[in-house]
């Protein structure tokens, strides 16, 4: 009776130690998210609460100098440089990633297995400055020597971010082709169709809300990456008029600018509200892959 | 006449052989039932007549199967050979698109463009399921939401509309409660007038309601094939007995 008293209460002890500890981090962490949002929020909104500056100067006008006696903090070059490199960059990789992830899981399994899981884990892997300095000193010199220009553009910016972000369209896509049951491929060719067909009227179909997942993630993965742009689109606050020509992201403005600025200027205070944009624009994107995820026929 | 006929045949996983000498042959418009305890080589033997084995790495096939006097695995092209061999499978396996879609799939891969044709079809294979009633006010509803019984109507709804002249049911009932269960029977027995019908099951009342033909798998091994009231009542081999007696399996 005693020692199964005592048993017990150990039992009862243990039971509430790890729901404390539990508990304890879920709320450490819900109050993590809440104040780094409170913390860019009231820094990102006093461009407009403290020093005047209208919403639509901000996200509208194309002139940024914030240095001068009236400082104008014209946002758009940096956000249309942001939805330009990330956009144009998934144009590529996206086509790209899918047809790799097909390849691998219902094409090719032993190369894909051998060869292409690991090379996609290895890019995966490679720090975001490893392909700004492969960017920097193979890609704008290539592109300053065929194309024209001095090299930093957009298009380098670009290509950077398609090489960036195909690993990661590749992997997720070929995570939602393999978790398709085996079943509907073998329906598909047990009525006499090809690989071709079963893989585009089948496979592709049924995979459609984990692809987009992937390209929403790989959108993503493009708007946030910072260095490696940086160091290859030339950093000019203007919007080009080519490919060719160098500009800037909301990223890459803030990686440039943050050090030049006195905490409590409007010049920092528009880079906070870069920041809090950039906030906005990934919570978007999440909840966009919840609702693509949710949507999915298959889990 | 004999619809289909397998000659000698051995199949093999690797260094595995799952199928030993089978020699079977099928006539025209009956049922015959494939009965024997799991991992007998049933299954595997029905994917060697519309060459679903094809699919498996390391799988090497000995022998013949003829369909109507042509080798399948020489005379015949793949994709034509499983237009002409339709299957359905033990889960209901519906694609994740409407129920139009799902019918008209196989039409549509066959180059049937023609909207009219399509509807055509669409209906008078849904008919010949006997799924039509049920399903006829939600053709653009997605497959998923149909029951499971309805689903495996609807699969073979799907492989009727390739206009087959066999179709092959891999224990098609197992997922199924006894009133889908029963619907499915019901519908074996009607479809046999127009098809073949080969039909694996579990089940040995199934077996004896369904099929005119048994035939009983052993080790990969055809033990004993007959009309189904001979190998139910008066079986030749006595471990066909022991079997169909619940002895073991």
């Amino acid at each position: 009776m005693t020692i199964d008293r005592k048993y017990e209460m150990a039992r009862k002890r243990q039971d509430m130690a790890g729901k404390v500890i539990v508990f304890t981090s879920a709320i450490l962490l819900i109050i993590l998210v809440i104040s780094l949002f409170y913390f860019v929020a009231s820094k990102g909104l006093s461009t407009f609460v403290k020093d005047r500056i209208s919403l639509k100067e901000f996200l509208l006008s194309t002139v940024w100098s914030p240095d001068r006696d009236i400082p104008a903090v014209g946002a758009l070059p940096f956000i249309l440089g942001s939805i330009f490199v990330s956009v144009f960059a998934i144009m590529i990789s996206g086509p790209l990633g899918v047809s790799s992830a097909i390849f691998m899981v219902e094409i090719s399994k032993k190369l894909g297995q051998k060869i292409l899981q690991p090379a996609i884990e290895i890019f995966v892997g490679i720090p975001s400055v490893v392909y700004g300095w492969l960017g920097l000193s193979v890609l704008v010199p290539f592109i300053g020597k065929h194309f024209g220009g001095l090299g930093f553009s957009l298009l380098a910016g670009i290509l950077v971010l398609t090489i960036m972000t195909l690993p990661t369209i590749t992997s997720v896509s070929a995570d939602a082709i393999r978790s398709l049951p085996i079943e509907i491929r073998e329906a598909s060719y047990a009525l006499g169709a090809t690989r071709w067909q079963t893989i585009r009227h089948v496979i592709i179909p049924a995979a459609k809300s984990g692809i987009l997942t992937a390209i929403v993630l790989g959108l993503a993965r493009a708007f946030g990456e910072a260095l490696a742009v940086q160091m290859v689109i030339g950093n000019r606050p203007v919007i080009p008029k080519s490919f060719l020509e160098p500009m800037s992201t909301i990223t890459s403005i803030i990686t440039m600018d943050m050090g030049n600025t006195v905490m409590g200027s409007v010049w920092n205070d528009a880079l906070w509200s870069l920041a809090l944009l950039l906030l906005l624009i990934s919570f978007t994107f999440i909840i966009i892959i919840r609702l693509v995820g949710r949507r999915g026929m298959y889990k | 006449m004999k619809k289909i006929e397998v000659k000698d045949l051995d199949l093999f996983y690797g260094d595995v052989q799952a199928l030993k000498n089978v020699n079977l042959s099928v006539e025209a418009n009956s049922v015959l039932a494939l009965i024997g305890p799991s991992g007998c080589g049933k299954s595997t033997f029905i994917r060697t007549l519309n060459r679903m084995n094809d699919l498996i790495e390391g799988v090497k096939i000995n022998g013949t199967v003829l369909l109507d006097g042509q080798d399948v695995y020489k005379e015949v092209d793949v994709i034509e050979l499983r237009k002409r061999v339709g299957m359905v499978f033990q889960k209901p396996n519906p694609f994740p698109m409407t129920v139009y879609d799902n019918v008209a799939y196989g039409p549509r891969i066959h180059g049937i463009k023609d909207k009219k044709k399509l509807n055509e079809m669409v209906e008078k294979s849904l008919k010949a399921a006997a799924l039509w009633d049920e399903v006829k006010d939600r053709l653009h509803k997605s497959a998923l939401s149909l029951s499971g019984g309805q689903q495996q109507r609807l699969c073979i709804a799907r492989t009727l509309a390739v206009e087959p002249e066999v179709i092959l049911m891999d224990e098609p009932t197992s997922a199924l409660d006894p009133i889908s269960t029963m619907k499915i029977e019901e519908l074996i027995e009607e479809l046999k007038n127009k098809y073949t019908i080969i039909v694996v099951t579990h089940n040995m009342q199934q077996a004896g309601r369904v099929s005119d033909y048994t035939a009983f798998f052993l080790n990969g091994e055809v033990i004993e094939c007959g009309p189904t009231d001979q190998v139910f009542y008066n079986p030749k081999d006595k471990r066909t007995e022991d079997y169909i007696t619940g002895r073991f399996g």
